[in-house]
């Protein structure tokens, strides 16, 4: 799994690519933290070079929506959702969790 | 059927995707079933690595996989810890953000993605047997 981040004036924008599972989850979920550390709250995550996550996965976008969200200072979405991952996230209910958007220019101007 | 033992840690889970994605493939399974059945394999191994042997080191998990008239079976033997998983509670799909519990997902969606799974303790013999099925196409 690699992760990069990328700020703009609005939000950050993180990049995941690779696997995301129980072994690499704690890595999503400190580049989530680390952005929230930094007074950011505004995030992007974009999956488009996604190739597997599974629920250790789920679990981090999930605690970093609830930190977000808190006092309405942000919120967390999602872009470039492959399709097997959207399959298994709207299995797990966390679509309607999570704003989807079809790439990370419209997800970036959302903000 | 073919088993491989593995040791119990979060970095062999690649490996495990990797044994029981390939026997998905050879036994004519779509990429999208194939992926399922990796996710589903996963979810379990995690389980397992994460609380069957929660603070042991140098467990070990015995994974067997095979496919017969279409239909493939999983079967993950672990020396851990039993649990019920009658007792894990169903995750609340509707529940709000604030609300959400993520304690169960896991096997909530090894539910969802197989046909069957069953689990069965065996303390006299020191073991936990999980079966996982599903039916291709």
């Amino acid at each position: 799994m690699e992760i990069s981040v990328q700020e703009f004036k609005h939000c950050d924008l993180i990049t995941v690519k690779g696997r995301v599972d129980s072994a690499t989850a704690p890595q999503l979920a400190q580049a989530l933290e680390t952005a929230n550390e930094g007074g950011k709250y505004k995030l992007v995550v974009n999956m488009e070079g996604l190739e597997y996550m599974s629920s250790a996965g789920f679990r981090a976008l999930l605690a970093a929506q609830r930190n977000c969200k808190k006092y309405n200072r942000g919120e967390v979405v999602l872009a470039s959702v492959p399709a097997r991952i959207r399959e298994s996230l709207e299995l797990a209910g966390f679509t309607e969790l999570f704003k989807t958007f079809d790439d990370t220019l419209s997800a970036v101007g959302h903000f | 059927m073919q088993t491989v033992q593995f040791a119990a840690k979060f970095e062999f889970l690649d490996e495990i995707r990797e044994f029981v994605g390939d026997i998905a493939r050879k036994g004519g399974f779509t990429e999208r079933e194939i992926y399922n059945i990796q996710l589903a394999s996963d979810e379990a191994a995690s389980n397992i690595i994460e609380h069957a042997y929660e603070g042991v080191n140098d467990g070990v998990l015995e994974i067997s996989c095979g496919v017969k008239n279409g239909v493939i079976t999983i079967v993950l033997v672990d020396h851990g810890q039993s649990f019920d998983p009658a007792e894990v509670p169903v995750p609340d799909l509707k529940a709000d953000l604030a609300e959400r519990k993520i304690g169960g997902l896991g096997i909530f969606l090894m539910r969802k993605l197989m046909d069957e799974v069953h689990y069965r303790a065996e303390p006299k013999r020191n073991r936990n047997i999980l079966t996982m099925i599903k039916r291709r196409g």
